[in-house]
């Protein structure tokens, strides 16, 4: 089928959703479902096969000669299977979960918008293509976040998302743009990674953090991670689709795509030890805070954030076939998990605070059991799609320092996981909300079971790997025995796991409380500090300069000197006397005629 | 008896020009004013009757031009006394005075 399907199908049903059905949510809702499984459709049917399509024109003048095309290689349709299935399974949980919302016709069309901007990022033959979606991306999750834009604290996220996405997209452009002085093009094929090579490798390596800074904004790492906690305040099922499972993601999918068409053996060490330990720290920091929290999604956030940290940390060792392969299995479990949480927050009436559930394993079975599936495979249990890719994450990292900051997260990512399903799926019920939680219908859980399968299948199914083949993806089924990865992780599992038993057990409250991590190590309020500290000074010097050179130097000073000069003239020469003015006139006249007869000569 | 040269002519009308541009500088009665106006047009008249009497045609005649337009400049000037003198009237009439210092409303 035509791959140009896959961006016409969405864009289609978001424009006709929003300009004609808005009124129908129904069938703006079956509008937008039928389009993303089409797109599903029509992604299985290019995978594997040899398609490729003509680029269009777009701009051509010289030196730059932009066309709008498709890379369809395997990372790109690999992605775009993660894309589209996550979609579809999402948006089949939003037909229960939005059942009742009152602007369920607008939730639909942004979803079939998101979906537009996500493929085009997928599929981007040009950096500068990449980048419009990139943007588009971002809208579509800014108005996804604000869907309740009533509550004032949803239209903060939505704006804090946006903002902050804004200050590394803006490292992105410039990226982009030197590495269009470097390259002489932006088009990922004709790149040729050699150019770097006679280049000082501070000025590539810069090239590189600066298109890195693209994905520190938008995969939410270390200092730009604060917007994707807050960006919880959005519907949960887009949670899962874009704060989860794909857009998220699109930042390590992007530096996979630039090491694809660079090549990796061209890039400067500095700048991916950089990436390496913004990633690392990202996760550690990430699980800290992920340890205190109480909200369900918060928690998820933070694992989220840790996980993405993970994989920035493959793509800054380089090894980014791991990263990759970590964004695929992630993206399936994640999404099990944020729907589980979406079913969990829906049977218990919007409650979200873990420390109100309790005893749901109980009352909903289904949803218990695949979250459960869904921290197994996020905690690296062998045989589940997270060992497989987060082993290959740690031996990526073996024999370096961060090898020890992965398996501590490991721990912690344990530890946290634990905890939030001891107290919110054991125990006995809390709460009201808790007590009369019963089991979600057919079409929440049948994403859940299907997503729970894919945590398990999603690493034997090599034909969708979003890996290149060009990068040796190491594999196996069986876990080597004989490896101390292989043993260090286990111990974090054990560990973790244990501490979490021990302590969260048939607990009420929380035993242990840090308050640093709890608060995020402050950094809402550092930032919130800095702004006020910089901002009110540029502020100052901006009111001086407008209130006082532009106010009263230039314009006051115009019109007062205006005023001076007329009335000058007011006072000496409007006299009022008719002598005066004749006389006036004579001179004038006389000058007229010194001038021309006498003076000119 | 000699006939006065072209210079003369001038000498004489620029002197008008000049006691008429003086008179309307200086005096206050504004009917004096107006008779000084009319003696700067009479002195502009002198000046082209006396640049059409010294330019002589191919034909050995003067060229008559300049003392048409004279006439033209009389009559035209006889309306514009009747105009003049009208609005001194009904000057006179508004503010009971035709003295300028008095008639500064414009002043600015």
């Amino acid at each position: 089928m035509n791959p140009w399907l896959l961006l016409i199908l969405p864009i289609i049903s978001a424009v006709i959703i929003q300009l004609g059905l808005k009124r129908s949510a129904t069938a703006s809702a079956l509008l937008s479902t039928l389009s993303v499984i089409s797109t599903l459709i029509v992604s299985l049917s290019i995978l594997g096969s040899d398609t490729s399509v003509a680029a269009l024109d777009w701009i051509n003048i010289s030196g730059l000669d932009l066309k709008i095309g498709l890379e369809l290689d395997q990372l790109s349709k690999g992605m775009m299977i993660v894309v589209t299935g996550i979609g579809v399974l999402v948006h089949v949980f939003s037909l229960g979960y939005m059942k009742d919302d009152e602007a369920k016709a607008r939730y639909f069309g942004c979803l079939s918008l998101f979906m537009f901007s996500m493929t085009g990022i997928v599929l981007a033959s040009n950096f500068i293509m990449m980048f419009i979606f990139w943007e588009l991306v971002g809208l579509s999750s800014y108005l996804l976040i604000g869907h309740w834009y009533h509550k004032n604290s949803a239209a903060d996220a939505a704006k804090k998302a946006f903002l902050t996405n804004r200050i590394g997209d803006f490292g992105f452009m410039i990226g982009i743009l030197m590495l269009w002085g470097i390259m002489g093009t932006v088009v990922f094929a004709d790149m040729d990674g050699s150019q770097f090579s006679p280049l000082c490798t501070c000025l590539t390596g810069m090239v590189v953090l600066l298109i890195f800074c693209g994905a520190v904004g938008k995969s939410a790492q270390l200092p730009l991670h604060v917007w994707l906690p807050d960006a919880m305040e959005g519907p949960t099922p887009v949670s899962a689709l874009i704060h989860a499972a794909t857009m998220v993601a699109a930042g390590v999918y992007m530096m996979a795509r630039f090491y694809v068409s660079i090549g990796t053996e061209v890039l400067p060490a500095w700048s991916s030890e950089t990436i390496a330990w913004i990633g690392g720290i990202t996760s550690l920091f990430a699980a800290l805070m992920a340890t205190q929290q109480n909200d369900i999604k918060k928690i998820l956030a933070y694992s989220t954030l840790s996980q993405l940290g993970y994989m920035v940390m493959a793509v800054g060792l380089v090894a980014p076939e791991a990263g990759m392969f970590h964004l695929f299995t992630h993206a399936w479990f994640k999404a099990l998990l944020f729907l589980g949480s979406g079913a969990v927050i829906y049977a218990c009436h919007h409650e979200q605070d873990i420390w109100k559930m309790g005893g749901l394993l109980k009352k909903m079975p289904i949803t218990a059991i695949t979250f459960l599936i869904g921290t197994m495979a996020l905690t690296a249990v062998p045989f589940t799609a997270g060992f497989y890719s987060k082993e290959g994450i740690l031996h990526a990292a073996h024999h370096q320092p961060l090898f020890w900051v992965a398996a501590f997260v490991a721990l912690l990512t344990t530890f946290y996981m634990f905890r939030l399903f001891i107290v919110a799926f054991l125990g006995k019920a809390r709460e009201h909300g808790s007590e009369e939680a019963s089991e979600v219908p057919l079409i929440m859980s049948a994403p859940l079971v299907i997503l729970a399968v894919m945590s398990f299948a999603a690493p034997h199914i090599a034909s969708i790997f979003p890996v290149p083949s060009s990068w040796a993806l190491k594999f196996d089924v069986m876990p080597h025995f004989d490896d101390p990865v292989f043993w260090t992780s286990i111990a974090a599992f054990v560990i973790g796991a244990t501490s979490a038993f021990v302590l969260y057990t048939g607990k009420d409250k929380d035993p242990i409380s840090i308050p640093l991590f709890r608060d995020k190590f402050y950094f809402d309020e550092i930032y919130a500090w800095i702004i006020k500290i910089f901002q009110d000074a540029l502020a100052a010097i901006i009111h001086f300069f407008d209130a006082f050179i532009i106010n009263t130097i230039i314009v006051g000073g115009l019109t007062r000197s205006a005023t001076g000069i007329g009335n000058v003239f007011r006072r000496y020469a409007q006299s009022g006397s008719l002598s005066g003015y004749a006389f006036l006139m004579a001179v004038g006249v006389l000058l007229v005629i010194y001038f021309t007869v006498f003076a000119s000569k | 008896m000699p006939t006065p040269s072209l210079t003369e002519y001038l000498i004489i009308s620029g002197l008008l020009f000049s006691i008429g541009l003086g008179g309307v500088i200086i005096r206050r009665n504004i009917i004096v004013i107006f008779m000084c106006l009319e003696m700067m047009l009479a002195a502009a008249s002198l000046t082209l009757v006396a640049f059409s009497r010294f330019n002589v045609t191919s034909k050995g005649l003067p060229d008559y031009d300049g003392q048409m337009l004279v006439f033209f400049i009389i009559t035209v000037a006889a309306a514009e006394v009747a105009v003049g003198l009208a609005i001194i009237v009904s000057l006179y009439r508004a503010r009971q005075t035709i003295h300028t210092d008095e008639l500064t409303s414009l002043k600015g």
